[in-house]
């Protein structure tokens, strides 16, 4: 009789070592990124970046953490208490949660389930709630004005990432991520990228949106609203925010791999498949976000909502119904 | 029902657009600006009355820490308002070297803008970019004056001494190898002049650099086009002067107006806007770099044929050369009563402007006929400028607020004073 018990508690642990080997490496990644960072943005402006701790600066990451840990989390006076450590709990938990059903290669997924890029947007979509609370906690006006910023910008940039990805699971026939990857073999040719290139670019720009990057940064505004949403918060409980804007970063990052650029597919076939092929594409990405932070000025806020509305939306729908189109003629091969 | 109102909202001293201490109230109707109320007043140092308890020369460094990005401009105005008093003859090489490092200071001042406005609008390798060829200028002050930033270089009747024949050089240092020290010396190893000359020849690229990360850029115009307008009659009713008024399209430029050195016998060209935007006030201050070094060119070329005396040889006003002292007892009593009491100016009232980075600067003496002046007041372009802000801004949104403040090219330092 006792055998199921004994089953569903290895199986437990089974998961949560599977999840702690899925969060582990993220948060490292995360630190790095930040690393990355400091030294791509750096070469770009004439300067080196941290060098000073660890071999060429690899420790300062760790140090960074390290300080924030030290460091006193200061509640404002009159901020909401409850709400004011909901908020970033709230942030993080969606972008590691999000992590559950990628696939990291044919086999290597911790959730193979089918609506998994539902979930995934449906995740994605929850960390604007923490924003929200954060500026409302914090009883600020500066918070509250970069919190009303960031919601509106995040729901509707939400919309057009979501249209885009109508777009690949029309070419797939699946919501399944990795089935989408493995609908995407046979070379670099067959990614999804070119029969959805528009779609492709509008997606990546609408990630930097949702992630609250440059130049769509007006939620934390530096030089506007100082931080916005996060302006009081201090310590580790700012830390679990930017760590949250890091790994939501790799996590749309990580999409754009999967579902245009082939996952863990070699893009020729003399060269076999493998996770490092994911991992280069992931990198790919997230130095253009490096990239557009180091080269453009900030939209205002109107304006992020014009391009969002009047510009990403309808090129989203018209090129949705042109592959609807040309699915059904002879040309539908190209569209798989 | 509720009533909806706007709300009022702190916007600086701590914050990071607001250069310096600038402390506005703003109105607001959610993003969009009702009305901007500046507080002013958080960098004052008195420097009007401090000047009043001491002898002229010494008040020059003082001077320098108004508009603390244009130090040598400010000196400028200052000195040229005791030289009007003393009716004193500058050698001309003197005012061939303060027009060169006048126009030094323009870009010195131009370059902080430039970065300062990027960033505010959200171009932070701009600033990066504009504060490396800062560091070059800085050179020059340091081989010139000794100091970086507050050089105290001009003095009444010249400038304190003629122009280096060498440059500092890098040294060997534990972080740094030999073939970087060689790197670094590569230009420093002639005069002051040489290197000089090696910036004006490189800068224009820079130039270039700035304006392709910001001149075509869509969000760039998109953020700068059409904010902050000021038509051409409003902007001579503010008070504006410099690049905001020639912004708007006014020509006036005190260097063409009003020559003073030897700006007459100089060629260069005052930009002027169209529209009366910040993009328009932009492509000016780009423009006026550019025209900059074509003078600070001119200069050079100028300077190494001519050598000659820097300062007047009027020793009431300028210290004797040391070795007339040793032998002369008029020249050491000279300068004995300069260095102690300083030089009189005659009774009665003067002013004196430049055409400084941020518009006219100038500075106005009433003397007594003492060892100081009665009463100084400093003309500071920032001042009406800001003053111009409510309007500016009125029924902008607040991140264009960030952008207008850059475009005013604020500093606290001659605002407040």
């Amino acid at each position: 009789m006792t055998t199921p018990w004994l089953d569903i508690i290895a199986e437990s642990f089974w998961i949560l070592l599977k999840i702690l080997l899925i969060v582990i490496p993220l948060m490292i990644s995360v630190a790095y990124l930040t690393f990355f960072e400091r030294k791509v943005i750096g070469y770009m402006q004439g300067r080196i970046g941290p060098n000073r701790v660890g071999f060429h600066g690899l420790l300062q990451p760790i140090a960074d953490a390290l300080k924030l840990m030290f460091k006193e989390i200061i509640t404002p006076n009159k901020s909401n208490k409850t709400l004011f450590f909901i908020a970033p709990i709230l942030t993080i938990a969606p972008a590691f949660a999000a992590w559950a059903v990628i696939p990291f290669n044919a086999e290597l997924v911790l959730a193979d389930i089918n609506a998994g890029l539902l979930y995934v947007l449906a995740m994605t979509s929850i960390a604007v709630y923490g924003v929200i609370i954060a500026g409302w906690a914090s009883n600020s006006k500066y918070a509250f004005l970069g919190s009303l910023r960031s919601a509106a910008q995040i729901v509707s940039y939400e919309i057009a990432m979501g249209f885009t990805l109508v777009g690949v699971l029309m070419c797939a026939n699946s919501l399944n991520l990795g089935d989408i990857v493995n609908g995407q073999q046979g070379g670099l040719l067959q990614w999804y990228i070119w029969p959805l290139f528009p779609l492709f670019i509008i997606y990546f720009i609408s990630a930097v949106a949702e992630t609250n990057r440059a130049p769509f940064d007006v939620a934390e505004g530096e030089s506007e609203i100082v931080a916005g949403f996060h302006v009081e918060y201090s310590g580790m409980a700012f830390a679990v925010f930017f760590l949250a804007e890091y790994a939501n970063m790799i996590l749309v990052s990580m999409l754009a791999a999967l579902m245009f650029l082939g996952g863990w597919l070699s893009p020729v076939s003399f060269i076999p498949d493998g996770i490092l092929w994911l991992f280069l594409k992931v990198g790919f990405c997230l130095f253009f976000f490096l990239w557009f932070r180091a080269t453009f000025p900030r939209y205002r806020y109107d304006q992020i909502m014009r391009l969002g509305w009047k510009v990403f939306i309808p090129i989203t729908l018209i090129w949705i119904i042109f592959i609807g189109l040309m699915m059904q003629t002879p040309l539908k091969d190209m569209f798989h | 029902m509720a009533e909806i109102k706007n709300y009022t909202m702190n916007f600086g001293p701590q914050h990071p657009a607001a250069h310096g201490v600038l402390r506005l109230v703003l109105e607001m109707d959610g993003e969009v600006i009702r009305r901007a109320d500046p507080h002013i007043g958080l960098l004052h140092r008195a420097t009007e009355k401090l000047a009043e308890n001491r002898t002229y020369l010494q008040s020059i460094p003082y001077m320098d820490r108004l508009d603390y990005v244009s130090m040598m401009m400010n000196e400028h105005a200052f000195i040229m308002t005791i030289e009007k008093f003393l009716n004193l003859e500058v050698p001309i090489r003197a005012q061939y070297i303060r027009v060169m490092f006048d126009e030094i200071t323009r870009i010195l001042n131009h370059l902080l803008w430039l970065g300062a406005h990027a960033l505010d609008v959200g171009a932070m390798t701009v600033f990066l970019y504009a504060f490396r060829e800062r560091e070059d200028l800085f050179d020059c002050y340091e081989a010139v004056s000794g100091a970086r930033m507050h050089a105290a270089y001009y003095r009444p009747g010249g400038v304190y001494r003629d122009l280096p024949d060498t440059m500092p050089r890098y040294e060997l240092t534990k972080n740094r190898s030999k073939k970087e020290v060689e790197k670094l010396n590569a230009n420093r190893q002639g005069s002051l002049l040489d290197f000089i000359e090696d910036f004006t020849k490189r800068f224009p690229n820079y130039v270039d650099e700035y304006e392709t990360l910001l001149t075509d850029n869509r969000i760039w115009k998109q953020r700068t086009v059409g904010i902050g307008v000021v038509d051409p009659e409003r902007a001579i009713a503010l008070g504006m002067t410099g690049p905001m008024l020639r912004g708007s399209g006014v020509e006036w430029d005190l260097r063409k107006k009003q020559p003073y050195e030897v700006y007459h016998l100089l060629d260069f060209d005052i930009p002027i806007g169209k529209e009366g935007d910040c993009y328009d006030r932009y492509l000016v201050r780009i423009e006026e770099m550019r025209e900059s070094n074509k003078i600070i060119r001119q200069c050079i070329d100028w300077l190494r044929k001519n050598p000659g005396e820097v300062i007047t040889k009027d020793t009431k006003v300028a210290p004797p050369k040391r070795e007339d002292m040793k032998e002369d007892m008029e020249a050491m009593i000279h300068h004995f009563k300069l260095f102690t009491e300083g030089f009189h100016l005659p009774k009665g009232e003067a002013y004196a402007a430049v055409e400084h980075p941020k518009g006219e600067f100038g500075t106005y003496i009433i003397s007594d006929g003492a060892n100081k002046p009665y009463r100084l007041k400093i003309r500071a372009p920032g001042f009406p400028h800001l003053a111009a802000l409510n309007e500016m801004t009125q029924g902008h949104m607040l991140s264009d607020l960030v952008a207008i403040i850059g475009t005013q090219d604020i500093v606290f330092g001659e605002i407040d004073r």
